[in-house]
């Protein structure tokens, strides 16, 4: 455990110099917060929120959408720059396992995230303080979550992708195409079953963050869904690395 | 500290070790030696734990490096070919990572220390990114020594490095390898023959020779080879050297010298200068010409070569 917090920790460090990590944000919270202060203003407008009430889980919503670019761009290096410069040859010969480099990777990508996602608690305090008597506290509680379980699986399939792939380039394309493909893709062939089309319009991520989490719906599934993810890009990460080894 | 026996390493269909086989103990400095392709990165990248060998037992400080990777890697220190390092990272830093992966104890002290071992001190808190081609490979040999390993792996480590850089570093690894093993690639032969205690000679996969440089050089060349110039022609002269005990061949060249050989041990140079001078030759010149470890190197490494083993 202590090996995956060192990794995690030079991991988030290096969020901090690296000039996408400040693109990422900057695009992130730009977009965000702007929508943010379009939804306040179009609620003053429709007079003292007579029209609609603003909620926090549409910020997150637009967030998590958002996240679909933004992963890619912050996880294609992860791997992939330690094997293009060698560097990964010192970690994988130094005395940690291949599980522990991957985790620490995650981790510290998802702490970089979770440092972003902090940020639009500020505009739940401008709201908490606009809408009365207060947000939907259930709602926002269950957005977060949301947000943060999208966040978690979506990095942990791009650091798996960064490790199959040695080219930035390329581990982003796969990364986007992959999450294209989970967003909606997956759930395409859903009309064309008449029974069991469930099925595949269950797999889709929107599933789980969309129609569930970001409603203020919270189902132990939506959680395996995401921790499934999560594991699954771990592994697939792990795993790749033990293939180069023996290549 | 080092044993290997058998090892044998296939990329796909093509094999890149075939059957390795050599020992290296404890405050033995051992030269892995041979051209570009040879094995050696492949060699020491099995020793440290980064690829499996496809067959073959490995025991590096005392475990087997297929059924206990992690624990020779905590005791191996490795520098591979190309530094890899974190530009972004001062050279405190860099070690002090490296340090907390190995889980050492005071790491901080233990960085400083190090850096000062490679004469890095000064540069402690610079970022690596600004480092030249010499410092860095400092960087990588202190990331290297920072857990005081009892096996040190260093693939090319004087690589790129000016005179005086490769002068430090070669006085680094000679200081080290007094009580701990230290197993170093080169093709630079005057390196493996200056610091070694041992050289292994490797080409196509296959270790070709094994001794110390001394011993490699008698064996191979069994004789010594002198060249001889005298004024004017000395075509008479030469049949004359040929008539000398011990004289095995005797080559007039084109410049008017001749090069002839004797077996070790039978030194026909006494006799064939008093030849010479009572022939009433103007000796001008003769010198030894033996085979320096650079020729040796390119005569194993040839087409269809003979091998030779240390005979001990």
């Amino acid at each position: 455990m202590r090996n995956i917090w060192i990794i995690a920790k030079r991991e988030y460090n290096h969020y901090f110099i690296s000039p996408i990590a400040y693109v990422v944000a900057v695009a992130l919270l730009l977009l965000t917060g702007g929508y943010f202060s379009l939804m306040l203003f179009a609620a003053n407008q429709s007079g003292s929120f007579g029209g609609f009430v603003p909620e926090i889980s549409e910020v997150n919503n637009l967030f998590g959408f958002l996240l679909l670019l933004s992963i890619p761009a912050l996880t294609m290096r992860v791997i992939a720059d330690e094997t293009r410069s060698g560097a990964i040859e010192l970690l994988l010969t130094a005395p940690i396992r291949d599980f522990e480099l991957i985790a620490g990777k995650w981790l510290g990508s998802f702490l970089f995230v979770l440092t972003l996602i902090s940020v639009t608690l500020f505009y739940l305090i401008i709201l908490s303080s606009q809408v009365t008597p207060h947000p939907d506290w259930k709602l926002a509680a269950s957005s977060y979550i949301g947000l943060i379980l999208l966040a978690g699986a979506l990095i942990a399939l791009g650091v798996g992708m960064s490790a199959i792939f040695s080219n930035q380039v390329t581990a982003f394309i796969a990364t986007f195409g992959l999450f294209i493909f989970l967003w909606w893709l997956i759930g395409a062939p859903a009309s064309l079953f008449p029974v069991g089309g469930d099925f595949f319009t269950y797999m889709t991520i929107n599933a789980h963050f969309g129609d569930t989490l970001s409603q203020g719906n919270f189902y132990l599934a939506d959680l395996t869904y995401f921790l499934s993810l999560i594991a699954i890009g771990l592994f697939t990460g792990t795993l790749a690395i033990e293939i180069r080894r023996w290549k | 500290m080092i044993q290997v026996s058998g090892l044998i390493k296939d990329y796909g269909a093509r094999r890149a070790l075939n059957s390795i086989s050599f020992n290296a103990n404890q405050g033995e400095i051992v030269g892995f030696l041979g051209p570009n392709g040879a094995g050696k990165t492949t060699t020491m990248r099995i020793l440290t734990g980064y690829m499996p060998p496809t067959d073959g037992t490995i025991i590096v400080a005392g475990h087997n490096v297929v059924e206990e990777s992690l624990e020779v890697r905590k005791r191996v220190g490795y520098l591979p070919e190309t530094v890899p390092l974190y530009n972004e990272m001062t050279a405190f830093e860099y070690l002090k990572f490296m340090g907390q992966l190995r889980r050492l104890p005071n790491v901080e002290e233990r960085a400083l220390e190090t850096l000062d071992t490679v004469n890095l001190d000064a540069r402690a808190h610079s970022y690596i990114g600004t480092f030249s081609k010499g410092m860095r490979q400092r960087i990588g040999l202190a990331q290297a020594l920072l857990h005081r390993p009892e096996v040190l792996i260093l693939d090319e480590p004087t690589i790129g490095l000016d005179p005086s850089q490769v002068a430090e570093i070669r006085e680094v690894i000679r200081e080290i390898g007094k009580d701990r093993t230290v197993l170093f690639s080169t093709h630079i032969l005057s390196e493996a023959q200056q610091i070694c205690d041992r050289v292994l000679i490797i080409n196509k996969g296959k270790i070709v020779a094994e001794d110390t440089p001394e011993n490699l050089q008698s064996k191979l060349v069994g004789a010594q080879q002198v060249v001889l110039r005298v004024r004017g022609d000395s075509d008479d002269l030469a049949e004359k050297i040929k008539k000398i005990k011990g004289v095995k061949r005797v080559e007039k060249k084109e410049d008017n010298s001749i090069e002839f050989e004797f077996s070790v041990g039978q030194d026909a140079r006494p006799l064939v200068a008093k030849t010479a001078v009572q022939g009433g030759y103007d000796l001008l010149e003769m010198r030894t010409a033996s085979m320096s470890l650079e020729e040796i190197f390119l005569e194993l490494t040839r087409e269809g070569a003979s091998s030779v083993k240390k005979s001990s």
